[in-house]
């Protein structure tokens, strides 16, 4: 049967029909739906673990334990994972373990764009590259066999233009397979790496390393289609696409494992083409392993090192280097725009973290971020966060800043989920070490950037089991903080006083601020839009202050002022009452008094 | 059966862009063409700009995503959004708007101006004139409910393609839930009649 699969509804697929028992990961786009999707296959065990080093520590004690195993995470993930897969790279474990990470050439949703390849090389374990969901669903199976063959973790390198296109994939029944383990290992020579075991580790797994080099000359995923040998291409993942697109007759070396390459067969391909050149996206990863046997081609020379290619920038590109003629040129209209509204993505209407950025605006004061929905609170008009690095980072920072002695009261805001993946130890520092940071966790009950995912503060579990929820403003207290309070996030004015007694306090506080994200099922039966009563409105403006999409210019101007007016969108709106309590002549009717009108 | 459709799906995160491009994708495979859809999740879907490349090859398709000047089609879902991607038209292409507007932060609450419909028809006339402004939303909401604006459009939108109705309310039956049903057949139908 054929069904149009996404690269990660493939991924879940191939899991599930290679006899995967055990996944574990942390949401991060472009890779959350690949649990999502495998959560939902018969007699499988899937969770969503409170950050990415867990995810892979879990799926190497379930491949310990002799059952075929799968983590996955977003290219940044494996920087938080990375202690944890270096070591299972050491060990090796007695069932197939396969580690998806999913870069995001263009960033589309990230803060950088770093090439995961490079961390297959630096961990000695094999990296398998996709170019269409049906070998991203296909080759979860081989990377499991590969990870039992040479008893290693296995990278299945997926990008987000894999992850996100669907395309057809022929499923297949689902492999049985028996455990061979009832007890789990006891053999500390393999799996206790202290530096006496270790060190006889550490050329083993080199060793690894050349017969998989070897191995690769023989896997079928890695394959020349010969054409015109006046140039030899060597692609992979979806870079393959736009070089077949664009160079129809070209011949082509496409890799389906990218660490480590198949010595023989670029060899060969090099001595039989005139020109040799590399397509692949980001780093020059694939061009500088060619190098290294000794052979010259080109690649980052020609195309580019940043951001996402598309057939129109391979063909751009190739143009320019002389690999085809101008007449390849695909016209583009020059068009005599006149400028279109830029049209950023924004914090929702009824989003519970307004009414916090609108005041800490409002009080200037020093905010270090953190990722989530809530960066969104970096963006005019609220423009109340000051830094974004990476998940778990603004608490530290702020903590770091007020020991420096900036002088400034240091703000730091926190989803819940980011709180659990890696806020909490650095909460832990701020109480320890004592300093005046003012932490503040927004509590939306979810995981809400990457759409919505439960955890350790929810009550369920990702496949749909009731649990204990994690009690925040006990857990703040037993780490050190005696200062906490929980506020509704509609509250306008409950927020400012904590927020003001806060800032003034000695010593470290947490303020959490409550309330279901509007999108949740629950929260979207409450909507209800507001209105605004256009004869008490003077086009203050204030409530475009607080930068809700359902608060519109209207076409009247006030007679006075000359400024338009505010209408409410009522397909938008959800009636969170922000606004009304933020203007000052009372204009915006409250929903009781909708209700009533 | 034509060979190759290359289209362009726009709009603003939230309006319903991901529904219409899996219907649009898999009417394409049950017609029997090769697919691919390919679409970006994130970040933007917070009433971001947001866009979907699809494409039908009766042999094979290769690139998941479509270059300035290749596309076929492009639907939009929203005003402004028509003229951001008015470079990916393939001269002569069919352009489908859903005249509908939804005022970015940067209008409301910055000094940023609005497009106007003359302006995107000015731009557009220099490209094609199979430019198209229909009454998605307004249609939809006559019909009780914004929210199957979506497929308003494709019903527009199938009229451009040599596809079957049976075929499109196939696929669409088997995609919405079954107690809107019927309110999403009325949407697809009163989207055909806006283009004939
Ligand atoms: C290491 C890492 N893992 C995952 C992500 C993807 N990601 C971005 S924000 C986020 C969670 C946001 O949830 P929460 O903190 O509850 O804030 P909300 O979006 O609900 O406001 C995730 C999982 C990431 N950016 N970095």
């Amino acid at each position: 049967m054929r069904q149009l699969l996404s690269g990660n509804e493939a991924v879940a697929r191939g899991a599930w029909e290679a006899g995967v028992q055990v996944a574990s990961a942390y949401p991060g786009t472009p890779s959350t739906e690949i649990l999502e999707t495998f959560a939902r296959y018969p007699n499988v065990y899937a969770e969503w673990a409170p950050n990415e080093k867990v995810a892979v520590d879990v799926a190497v004690g379930a491949a310990y334990a002799g059952r075929r195993a799968l983590a996955a995470m977003k290219h940044v993930g494996v920087n938080v994972a990375a202690d944890s897969i270096f070591y299972a790279s050491m060990t090796g474990m007695e069932a197939g373990l396969v580690i998806v990470t999913a870069d995001d050439p263009d960033m589309h949703s990230s803060q950088n764009e770093q090439d995961n390849r490079r961390y297959a090389k630096f961990a000695r374990i094999p990296c398998l590259e996709p170019s269409d969901s049906q070998e991203a669903k296909d080759l979860v199976g081989v990377a499991l066999n590969l990870s039992e063959q040479f008893d290693t973790p296995v990278f299945l390198r997926m990008t987000t233009r894999i992850c996100h296109t669907s395309a057809p994939v022929e499923l297949r029944e689902q492999k049985q397979i028996v455990p061979h383990l009832d007890k789990f290992p006891r053999n500390p020579a393999k799996y206790v790496m202290v530096p006496a075991h270790a060190r006889k580790r550490h050329p083993v797994i080199e060793e690894r390393v050349q017969r998989l080099a070897e191995w690769a000359d023989t896997f079928p995923y890695n394959r020349i289609e010969w054409g015109d040998t006046a140039l030899g291409i060597v692609t992979c993942g979806v870079a393959y696409q736009y070089a077949r697109e664009v160079f129809p007759h070209a011949s082509i070396l496409r890799l389906g494992m990218t660490y480590p390459l198949p010595p023989t067969m670029v060899r060969e391909f090099a001595a039989r083409v005139d020109r040799l050149i590399v397509i692949e996206e980001l780093d020059p990863f694939v061009e500088e392993e060619i190098r290294l046997m000794g052979i010259a081609c080109e690649g980052k020379s020609i195309f580019p090192r940043c951001g996402e290619f598309d057939p129109r920038i391979v063909r751009e590109s190739a143009i320019q280097a002389g690999l085809l003629p101008e007449s390849a040129r695909v016209p583009v209209a020059t068009l005599d725009k006149p400028e279109i509204p830029p049209r950023p993505p924004v914090l929702c209407p009824g989003c519970p973290h307004r009414a916090v950025f609108y005041l800490l605006n409002k009080r200037q004061v020093p905010v270090t971020g953190d990722i989530g929905c809530y960066t969104l609170g970096l963006l005019p008009p609220l423009s109340a966060v000051h830094t974004c690095g990476c998940m778990g980072a603004g608490i530290g920072q702020a903590h770091g800043a007020d020991k420096a002695g900036i002088g400034e009261r240091m703000a730091a805001v926190i989803g819940d989920s980011t709180f659990f993946h890696t806020g909490m130890p650095a909460l832990a520092n701020v109480a320890y070490n004592r300093s005046q940071v003012v932490t503040i966790i927004l509590d939306n009950r979810t995981t809400g950037m990457t759409g919505h995912q439960p955890n350790p503060g929810t009550g369920y579990t990702l496949q749909q089991q009731e649990t204990r929820v994690l009690d925040l403003e006990a857990l703040v207290r037993a780490l050190g903080i005696e200062r906490v309070k929980t506020v509704p996030a509609y509250e306008v004015r409950a927020i400012d006083e904590t927020l003001k007694e806060y800032l003034k306090a000695e010593g470290p506080s947490v303020l959490i601020v409550r309330e279901e994200c509007a999108l949740l099922p629950g929260a979207r039966q409450r909507w209800k839009a507001l209105q605004v009563m256009a004869e008490q409105c003077n086009g203050c403006t204030l409530c475009f202050r607080i930068g809700c999409p359902a608060i519109l210019k209207s076409d009247e101007l006030d007679a006075k002022t000359q400024r338009p007016k505010a209408t409410i969108d009522p397909l938008l709106c959800t009636g969170c009452e922000v606004c009304a309590q933020v203007c000052p002549r009372h204009a915006i009717l409250f929903r009781a008094q909708v209700e009533t009108r | 059966m034509t060979r190759q459709y290359n289209f362009l799906l726009a709009g603003v995160g939230g309006q319903g862009t991901i529904l219409a491009s899996n219907v649009l994708a898999e009417v394409g495979l049950t017609a029997g063409y090769d697919v691919k859809k390919s679409e970006v999740h994130g970040m933007a879907q917070r009433g971001g700009s947001v866009n979907t490349h699809i494409r039908w090859d009766a042999e094979r398709v290769y690139s998941p995503l479509i270059g300035l000047g290749e596309a076929d089609i492009l639907l939009v879902f929203e005003l402004a959004e028509a003229l951001r991607y008015a470079e990916y038209l393939k001269p002569g292409g069919v352009v489908v708007v859903n005249r509908h507007i939804i005022q970015p932060i940067t209008v409301t609450s910055g000094g940023a101006r609005y497009p106007s419909e003359a302006d995107l028809r000015a731009v557009y006339s220099l490209l094609s004139e199979r430019l198209y402004l229909i009454p998605g939303t307004a249609t939809a909401q006559e019909l009780g409910n914004a929210r199957v604006a979506n497929v308003v459009l494709l019903g527009a939108l199938s009229t451009f393609l040599p596809v079957p109705e049976a075929i499109w309310l196939q696929v669409i039956e088997l995609r919405v839930p079954a107690r809107h049903l019927a309110l999403n057949r009325q949407a697809f139908l009163r989207g055909r009649a806006l283009i004939q």
